[in-house]
């Protein structure tokens, strides 16, 4: 609604620099293409044509860590695994967030043993958990637009 | 005579007390060497013309914790011209489990033998590059050894939410 609004004959829209950025920066969040299990099947399902999830501008998978702002954990992390994702995540830019796929990123799901680690906030810091083993493309889309809200919410002061 | 009774003869007449046992499983066999005698008995199989064990198939381990012999190391070679498996398996004592290596005459043993010692510690005497194959390498302990914890780690519930929660490390920004 707002800009029809505020949108008078001079052609000026007054708004808050905290939503237009947060505003873009939600518009165009690129995930990284980083499938470890099963998860990642569904994850592939929701860019696919049924699902289709660049409808929210998140659809570009990038292969590089360097260019994303969004880090989907599709799968088990293991014991081996866990310094080389943790890597990643330090070479994504800032802002960045966490997407917890499926049960094994949130907690280890069935995997409750020595190999596993027991949900990938041990590791990194994440913003969204989405349960489902492995969650259906909604769930996920679900969880994306949850955090699109989250960062829609976000205060200037808290910016880093 | 079958393939297999011929490879048997011929490891019996080199190896004489070396062959501990002979063993037939549903038209698997099997012969049970000491360790000492499986290089030899590697390339009795390979260099025989008429058995012509060329590959080796695999090489595994299987951990019998508590009974001793604790360790079997299961060797499976195959015959490409024969189409057939010949199983050879070396019992091995739990405070004594060391073997020469086969790389001398498999050269794929390697990877084979760097898997069982990562999984089980089994050394292999004379192997040239025995480090862990798949753990991480700063890894603790063997983990297919039966004796090894599983690593269990308790469940969160409603009523011991919290102090699981105070306890568990948290990735920092």
């Amino acid at each position: 609604m707002g800009v029809e609004q505020k949108l008078g004959r001079l052609g000026i829209v007054t708004t808050t620099l905290e939503k237009v950025v947060n505003w873009s920066r939600t518009r165009a969040m690129w995930p990284m293409l980083f499938g470890l299990a099963c998860c990642a099947i569904e994850m592939m399902a929701a860019q696919a044509s049924d699902y289709d999830m660049s409808r929210f501008g998140m659809e570009l998978m990038r292969a590089t860590p360097r260019q994303s702002d969004l880090m989907i954990v599709a799968g088990r992390v293991t014991r081996k695994m866990a310094p080389v994702l943790r890597r990643l995540y330090d070479q994504m830019p800032e802002p960045k967030w966490v997407v917890a796929m499926g049960d094994c990123a949130s907690c280890g799901g069935i995997f409750n043993n020595y190999a596993i680690v027991q949900g990938v906030d041990e590791i990194v810091p994440v913003d969204v958990f989405v349960s489902g083993c492995p969650p259906r493309p909604e769930a996920l889309i679900h969880g994306i637009l949850t955090l699109r809200d989250k960062v829609m919410a976000e205060k200037i002061q808290d910016w880093s | 005579m079958t393939l297999s009774d011929r490879a048997v003869a011929a490891l019996k007449k080199e190896l004489g007390s070396g062959v501990l046992e002979v063993e037939s499983f549903r038209g698997e066999t099997t012969v049970v060497l000491d360790r000492e005698a499986i290089v030899r008995a590697c390339e009795i199989l390979r260099d025989t013309p008429e058995l012509g064990f060329n590959r080796l198939a695999s090489l595994t381990a299987v951990d019998y914790w508590p009974d001793e012999p604790r360790f079997s190391v299961i060797y499976q070679v195959f015959s490409i011209p024969h189409g057939q498996y010949l199983g050879l398996r070396i019992p091995l004592q739990g405070a004594d489990a060391e073997l020469p290596t086969i790389e001398s005459v498999y050269l794929n043993a390697n990877w084979f033998e760097r898997e069982v010692y990562d999984m089980f510690g089994i050394l292999f005497e004379g192997h040239s590059d025995l480090r862990r194959l798949i753990m991480p390498k700063d890894w603790e302990g063997h983990p297919l050894r039966k004796d090894y914890p599983l690593g269990y780690e308790e469940i969160q519930f409603s009523f011991n939410f919290d102090e699981i929660d105070r306890r568990k490390r948290y990735a920092k920004e």
